[in-house]
């Protein structure tokens, strides 16, 4: 390569379509477009819910038809119709595998474009894996090693089916029905998701994890996710998502719940890689999510996510530090691209004594790309001994990008300690000649310094999601990462 | 009748007690018309989120002030800077007051700016100048202009100098039960000027005031200008100041706010920058408790490449004070190497004192340099313990802790009187007498 320049990379990083665009033919069992009560009975119908249940979304439903869709985030968008979206779709083939043999091969093939081979996984991680393909979940794993310890790792209908006391007494607790426009339509039609529960002072052996994917075109996601820990028990969560190329503008607005009682520990993993858009800004996926922890005593939430896809992100993984000695943790690199909006951050609620809490947020921008910080740090008054720390880092690249940052810190209680700081930068000319001049080319250059930029980061996620989260930062920013 | 009610038939009142002048009628049309629109902000305003104008509205204000008795100097020269010879241009109940002030029209005009908008000498810089700056969106701003008539007229030609600072003074006596006074001043520096300016708002009894005043600032090409704002009003005034100030190439301009006092200040200082290698200033110190309440809403609009701006301000909160910051910093696209830097540090002395801050930066320029950092926490126990060990009570040790913490902007004043001053006025607020100047 005789130059690499920073214009070439950006150039590269226009061009570069999304590999991952690709739509996998299932026959899907869809519902009509439109939303009312009677498609929210239905959905309820189709997923043999108890009458509780029904009534929980009929409920949601009811608050979600007097409230009006937000629109203070830094970002814009068209807003979608919710009469024009199919509110259920799960692929047709739908008995419970034992084996990866009697999986439909053609879902098989999709793993396998997306880099995750089931069976090498397997063997290789160690990782159970919930596969969600459209709502419905097709393969679980590893269920038998779980059940041994007595941790419950299903998807959420079939938690409502079998435990349904578990899922009475937690769901919408940390994120309750009222609480947004989102939220309360995800409560009245969320189709699926997973469930979670360690049994007080389990450590759970494995890192659990699930994929989403959004396939049948036209159907709006609605997960819905809720952990519990119990006294004293531990687990690591993964998520990661891919989606198929399309022009339509698709919906996800998932819920996830996690509940940490006391002396447990969560920790949080997500890779986002959704279809962006093309380079005109056309088509991705409209990511408006609503992720809560919740944390008793001495207990701890950790949030780690990498943002690179999805053409509109809207979301804030927060942690209600309830419990006294309770900690929260946000680590996040979002990284936006062409016509990419990202409206991304954390709220720290400290509520009980000694609390504390640390965000470290790193956002990448290139191209016509926005990306903005948007954080709550809370004290309220009975909040003895709070202590936050909160990083915000940007990089832009180019300069028909933006960086954005928005911090609200609000303190009633004279005994916390806060301290906040962000910078803005470019990557450094300096830099990459320090680097030229030890050999190292332009390219190598500018994917060491992201790479280090993001490593604080990077860094925080599990061994097993390491690489994958890699890799989808290549596909975003191509050529800067090595 | 409320408030708002009570403005907007005051209006017709006022139209008939000012000259027409047909230029500014339809200015002041236009604005009324815009507040009639928008009303008083409330928190539902992302921009007013944590500060409530509700309480201070419900008195009755008097829009219009009975005409006061003459003040004598000797009772007022404490809320003076008296130790240096300077212009003056004094206002008592929002009307200009010939006997305590010092104006001039000797090279640079230290005048009013009633003359400004009946002379038609200077109809000119009204059509270049008046609510150029001022914006024509926000409600207060508009109630300013709408009901502008008094208030203080700078201008300091190319290449002059202000061979002494210019200290505006706003007096209200307690003669009306409760008053609303809407000063609005004009200050252009032309190029390669220089001028400095300390503005006071003091009532003289506990009876409440309400001052909404506008300023605006023009500075010319490589001009110099030093503001100062000292706010240490009694319990019950509250004071909403809105400064806007365009830049142009090579300028320089710093403003310093000191809050001390008042029940609710608001703060909205803005600064646009029209050119290059511009250098803006930003400073302040916060020192309340009881049920203070203050709020510094900034922003810094870089539009052309290489300027700075710095932003510093330092609060303490005590008592049952409530502290905002809202600063925002915009870096538009063209404007690449910009400088900006932003801090706010916040020392809670009290379990019911409240902060709430918001650093914000909006950057669409690839090549700048952009910090902002915020801090909120107590005084470090182990310093205080370092003094204390040497035989420094406890009282004293706090207040050197914070004077140190406020060094930084005290640092920057460059007359030296008004920082003697500003030092006794912190001495005060902290109840110690350190017995030395910083």
């Amino acid at each position: 390569m005789s130059k690499y320049t920073e214009d070439d990379l950006r150039e590269e990083l226009k061009t570069k379509e999304y590999e991952y665009g690709f739509y996998t033919d299932i026959e899907s069992d869809t519902f009509p477009i439109g939303l009312n009560e009677d498609i929210v009975r239905a959905i309820s119908k189709k997923k043999e819910e108890p009458e509780w249940m029904t009534e929980w979304r009929l409920d949601a439903f009811k608050i979600w038809k007097t409230m009006t869709e937000p629109d203070w985030s830094n970002v814009d968008y068209e807003k979608p119709d919710f009469q024009d979206i199919s509110y259920y779709s799960a692929p047709n083939s739908k008995p419970k595998y034992n084996s990866l043999d009697e999986v439909d091969p053609e879902l098989l093939d999709t793993f396998n474009r997306l880099g995750i081979s089931l069976d090498e996984q397997k063997k290789l991680a160690g990782v159970a894996m919930d596969v969600v393909i459209d709502s419905v979940s097709v393969a679980t794993t590893f269920k038998k090693t779980l059940a041994e310890k007595g941790i419950i790792f299903c998807s959420i209908s079939e938690a409502i089916k079998e435990h349904p006391e578990l899922v009475k007494k937690y769901i919408g607790t940390v994120v309750p029905k009222t609480d947004n426009f989102y939220a309360a339509l995800n409560s009245a039609v969320f189709s699926d998701g997973s469930f979670c529960y360690i049994p007080k002072g389990v450590r759970c052996p494995m890192e659990l994890s699930t994929y989403f994917r959004i396939n049948q075109a036209g159907t709006g996601q609605f997960e819905r996710t809720l952990v519990i820990a119990d006294k004293g028990s531990y687990v690591s969560y993964l998520e990661g998502c891919t989606a198929p190329s399309r022009d339509e503008n698709q919906l996800h607005a998932a819920i996830v719940e996690l509940i940490a009682l006391d002396d447990a520990e969560i920790k949080y993993s997500t890779v986002q890689n959704w279809f962006p858009g093309n380079s005109e800004g056309k088509g991705g996926v409209y990511n408006f999510v609503t992720k809560r922890g919740l944390c008793e005593k001495n207990s701890k939430i950790s949030w780690t996510q990498v943002e690179t896809g999805s053409a509109v992100t809207w979301k804030y993984p927060s942690c209600i530090l309830k419990g006294d000695n309770s900690v929260g943790e946000f680590y996040s690199i979002a990284v936006t691209n062409n016509f990419q909006q990202a409206d991304t951050g954390t709220k720290m609620i400290h509520l009980g004594k000694n609390t504390k809490s640390t965000i470290i947020s790193k956002g990448i921008s290139a191209g016509k790309s926005q990306n903005s910080y948007r954080g709550l740090v809370h004290v309220s008054s009975r909040a003895e001994n709070a202590r936050n720390f909160s990083q915000c880092d940007s990089l832009l690249m180019g300069n028909e990008c933006g960086a954005h940052t928005f911090p609200y810190i609000e303190v009633k209680n004279k005994t916390a300690q806060i301290e906040h700081e962000a910078t803005t930068s470019k990557i450094g000319e300096d830099q990459i000649f320090y680097c030229n001049q030890r050999g190292i080319d332009t390219e190598k250059a500018i994917a060491l310094i992201v790479n280090g930029f993001s490593k604080e980061v990077l860094n925080k996620l599990p061994m097993e999601f390491a690489v994958e989260a890699q890799k989808l930062l290549e596909i975003s920013l191509e050529g800067s990462v090595g | 009748m409320k408030l708002k009610d009570k403005l907007l038939s005051s209006f017709l009142a006022f139209e008939n007690q000012v000259d027409i002048d047909s230029y500014v009628h339809d200015i002041r049309s236009e604005a009324i018309k815009n507040f009639e629109i928008k009303g008083f902000p409330s928190k539902k305003d992302e921009a007013w989120k944590y500060t409530s104008l509700n309480k201070i509205l419900k008195e009755d204000y008097s829009v219009f002030a009975k005409d006061a008795e003459a003040l004598d100097y000797k009772e007022v020269k404490k809320y003076f800077v008296h130790d240096i010879d300077s212009y003056k241009i004094v206002f008592v109940d929002g009307k200009y007051s010939s006997q305590l002030s010092e104006t001039t029209h000797d090279g640079i005009d230290v005048c009013l700016m009633s003359s400004v908008l009946n002379k038609p000498k200077y109809h000119l810089i009204i059509e270049n100048y008046f609510n150029k700056l001022a914006s024509k969106e926000d409600s207060l701003a508009s109630l300013n202009t709408a009901f502008s008539r008094e208030g203080a007229f700078i201008h300091i030609p190319k290449n002059k100098m202000a061979q002494k600072p210019i200290q505006i003074v706003h007096f209200s006596t307690g003669n009306e039960a409760a008053l609303m006074l809407q000063p609005r001043n004009l200050i252009i520096a032309d190029e390669h000027s220089h001028v400095q300016i300390i503005e006071r708002h003091q009532s003289l009894t506990t009876h409440p005031v309400l001052t909404n005043s506008v300023t605006e600032i023009f500075a010319g090409k490589r001009a110099f200008v030093d503001y100062y704002k000292v706010q240490n009003d009694k319990e019950n005034a509250s004071l909403i100041d809105n400064t806007y100030i365009k830049q142009k190439g090579d300028s320089n301009v710093s403003l310093h706010t000191f809050s001390f006092g008042g029940k609710l200040i608001r703060n909205n200082l803005n600064y646009y920058q029209h050119g290059e290698h511009i250098d803006s200033t930003l400073k302040g110190v916060t020192i309340i408790g009881d049920k203070q309440h203050v709020d510094h809403n900034t922003l810094v609009h870089h539009i052309e490449p290489n300027c700075e701006s710095h932003q510093d301000y330092k609060g303490i909160f005590s008592d049952g004070a409530t502290g905002v910051f809202n600063g925002k910093v915009i870096v538009e696209k063209e404007a690449q190497k910009t400088n900006a830097f932003q801090a706010n540090n916040n020392l809670l002395i009290s379990d019911k004192a409240t902060i709430n801050t918001k650093p914000q930066l909006e950057i669409f320029a690839d090549d700048v340099r952009c910090t902002h950092g915020c801090t909120i926490g107590q005084l470090d126990e182990s310093a205080l313990f370092y003094m204390r060990s040497r035989g420094i009570p406890e009282k004293e040790a706090r207040a050197l802790l914070m004077y140190a913490f406020a060094n930084n902007v005290l640092e920057s004043v460059r007359i030296p009187e008004l920082k003697k001053n500003i030092n006794k006025l912190i001495a005060n607020k902290l109840g110690v007498n350190i017995g030395f100047d910083l």
